[in-house]
């Protein structure tokens, strides 16, 4: 039953918030240890973020958070669940308590981390709304798109701030507003729609994996608008949000140190002292997450820095081929930044 | 001194009488079903409450930010919440409204199809509702749209069927009479043309009963809705443009968009529901007994009268609460709308749910409108069949 789809979102929501028990702090934590996986809201299907490959193992940006997640809970990055969810549904899977994190390329804004209970982590990927349109068009500009047709997801930051950038600059548009990713980017592919919107990693990833010619298509100059891309729990546990945010300091802290998965078994006998804290060769932090001393130390060697995780989901040598911009390291001008293990 | 038989029901308790046990049962169930709300109302605000999340309608005041296309009244993202649910409604009323006027007259013909002496005729005719009914109508509404979008040429390699109707993978770009001030009068001699053709409708009709004289009153009514607002536009000096669709940069400007996506979601809903209409048109006029037909016939009625006049009538006795219940299927169907993205009612209160995350009131306001809708709908429809219904005396 298709249908079941459309309506199963919200009355999924439902009932998970009118049936579910309360999330009471720490409760997380003892609830992915007693299942025995970590259970993660991923995209239905966006390479290089999340997206199922051929055997059913979802790969990506953010299926990587999922899988560090479980290294530092479990010792074991293959410990995960996850659930595929359109971007109607993701907020409530997360808040009715069926997953334990949402990792689904989902922009932290002040709503979100108030007003619908959503706790950020620290951002996996700092990007920017885009817009992608066909060669043979000949535009050059997003300013020139005033009366196109414009393709984009519904409930969406995207399906706003496009609503935004044609006010501030005196255009229209008509939107075509299609749930589901697939649905939506066949409606751009086929001529229904003259643009199609969303974050630009996004765009990259649709036209890599999506369109017949990828070079048929060309991504506009313009970035309208700021979209951090963070991992999210819900309000209520600051044990697990604290595992989560620590996960992802970690992935960054190690990079900063040049610890990678292949040579940080030779870390381990670092004089660092910095590393020793971070890698539980001198114990405190471990505990104080309520977690293994060796968690860094697993994420590390079973899912890797975040420059591992970013070259290999996303990088230069993916066919998303986006390069690190502002999500390389601070030391290297971008924005990526470890809070100190200490 | 008579005693009254007083004590007749003395040895029975309370719990052994039927009446007051069915009545203890009842509010046993009652309670149980009040006590079962109460629990999960309780739960549900509880586990807002722990999440931080507020519970409540206020949300409804903020502006709506997204953009809605088509829009049968001016919309722009400054609106809000409400109003933006407003463009969402008038867009499911108009699908539901043009869909049931469709649905009916081709389920009627199918209907008349299915009980066509001709072999062929019939076969096809079941064919399709077998085909119709045994597939899932959000499989059709998606072949619908894709056949609709692609077999279709971009917007500037459009088929142009007749000057100023062009065809393209936007939708179909029709011209629509451009607005003059002059209209109002016009409509307002429409409004009392109509309202003269009931009258004469009535008054033919009375005196038909009485004097059993037959009255045009078909051409006499057109005439009176039709002549009157013709001459107020003639006087005004026939005042009439076109607005025609003109090729903008992207899409067609003016004139009037029929969008794929409304276009695919009407023509599925109609081809869809007419199959079950068909069959219930098809059950009615078999239902009417062979003898009513056989009596017009040897009352020497043409065979069209006798469906006209005869079968017909007391079919659509039979047919109007099935009816009823394909309508309301209808209008509950077109929240499909969500999935081929047309922005119908449901399609936009979605969208407000996710960008608010007020999923319970959200799922309210949605629960309550198609249930105003369908009890609207229900009782328009059981006011007709108390009309239509025999009078038994």
């Amino acid at each position: 039953m298709h249908g079941l789809r459309w309506f199963g979102g919200p009355m999924a929501a439902l009932l998970g918030l009118v049936w579910s028990g309360g999330a009471l702090a720490g409760a997380t934590l003892d609830g992915v240890k007693s299942r025995g996986v970590v259970t993660c809201a991923a995209n239905t299907g966006l390479a290089g973020f999340g997206m199922p490959d051929q055997q059913g193992n979802y790969k990506g940006l953010d299926a990587d958070t999922c899988r560090a997640v479980a290294a530092a809970v479990f010792g074991d990055a293959k410990k995960v669940k996850f659930i595929p969810t359109t971007t109607q549904q993701r907020f409530t899977v997360l808040q009715s308590g069926e997953a334990d994190i949402l990792t689904r390329n989902t922009t932290w804004t002040a709503l979100r981390d108030t007003e619908q209970g959503l706790n950020f982590a620290p951002v996996t990927y700092y990007d920017g709304q885009g817009f992608m349109v066909a060669k043979k068009t000949g535009i050059k500009s997003a300013k020139e798109l005033d009366g196109a047709t414009i393709c984009v997801q519904p409930g969406t930051t995207t399906e706003l701030n496009l609503a935004d950038y044609f006010r501030t600059n005196h255009m229209t548009f008509k939107p075509l507003v299609v749930e589901k990713l697939a649905e939506v980017e066949n409606a751009f592919f086929s001529g229904r729609c003259d643009a199609y919107t969303t974050d630009r990693s996004g765009l990259a990833a649709t036209r890599a994996g999506k369109a017949s010619n990828p070079d048929d298509y060309v991504i506009l100059p313009e970035i309208i608008s700021k979209e951090p891309l963070a991992p999210a729990v819900r309000h209520g546990d600051d044990e697990w949000f604290d595992i989560v945010k620590w996960t992802v300091f970690a992935m960054i802290g190690a990079e900063e140190k040049g610890i990678t998965s292949a040579n940080v078994d030779e870390a381990l006998k670092s004089d660092d002292p910095d590393v020793k804290r971070m890698l539980g060769v001198t114990p405190g932090i471990g505990k104080a997450l309520h977690l293994d001393e060796k968690w860094a130390y697993n994420i590390i060697k079973q899912v890797g820095n975040y420059g591992e995780v970013f070259e290999r989901n996303v990088g230069s040598n993916t066919p998303l081929k986006l390069d690190r911009g502002i999500n390389a390291l601070w030391t290297k001008g971008g924005l990526m930044y470890a809070m100190p293990f200490r | 001194m008579t005693t009254a038989p007083t004590a007749t029901r003395r040895g029975f308790a309370w719990w052994n009488d039927e009446r007051s046990r069915a009545l203890l049962f009842q509010a046993l169930i009652l309670g149980a079903v009040i006590a079962a709300l109460a629990y999960l109302g309780r739960n549900a605000s509880a586990n807002l409450s722990q999440q931080g999340i507020s519970f409540g309608f206020g949300f409804l005041d903020h502006e709506a930010g997204f953009e809605i296309s088509p829009a049968l009244i001016p919309y722009t993202p400054a609106a809000s919440y409400p109003y933006a649910m407003l463009v969402g409604l008038l867009n499911t009323l108009m699908t539901a409204a043009i869909g049931i006027v469709f649905a009916t007259l081709l389920g009627l013909a199918v209907g008349l199809l299915r009980l066509s002496g001709n072999w062929l005729v019939g076969r096809l005719a079941l064919g399709y509702v077998e085909l119709m009914r045994n597939t899932p109508l959000v499989l059709q509404l998606f072949v619908w749209w894709n056949v609709l979008r692609i077999s279709a040429p971009g917007p500037r390699a459009a088929w142009q069927v007749v000057p100023g109707v062009f065809i393209s993978n936007r939708g179909v770009a029709l011209p629509v009479p451009a607005y003059d001030p002059g209209f109002r009068w016009v409509l307002g001699a429409l409004v009392i043309g109509i309202l003269a053709a009931i009258g004469l409708a009535h008054w033919a009709g009375l005196r038909r009963e009485r004097t059993g004289q037959p009255f045009p009153t078909l051409v006499a009514a057109l005439a009176l809705i039709v002549l009157p607002p013709a001459a107020v536009f003639v006087a005004l000096g026939a005042p009439f443009h076109l607005d025609m669709p003109k090729l903008g940069a992207f899409n067609f400007r003016g004139g009037v968009t029929v969008t794929p996506e409304f276009a695919a979601l009407v023509v599925g809903l109609v081809v869809y529901t007419a199959a079950f209409i068909g069959e219930i048109v098809r059950g009615s006029i078999q239902a009417v007994s062979r003898g009513q037909s056989e009596a017009a016939l040897a009352l020497g009625l043409k065979r069209r009268h006798v469906l006209g006049l005869v079968v017909l009538p007391q079919a659509v006795r039979t047919m109007i609460p099935p009816l009823t219940s394909e309508y309301l299927n209808l209008t509950k169907n077109s929240t499909l709308a969500v999935a081929i993205g047309f922005a119908d009612y449901f399609s936009v209160t979605n969208t407000i749910l996710n960008q608010t995350g007020h999923a319970i009131e959200a799922m309210t306001l949605v629960a309550a409108v198609y249930l105003s809708l369908s009890l609207s709908l229900s009782l328009l429809m059981n006011l007709y069949n108390r009309r239509m219904a025999l009078v038994e005396r």
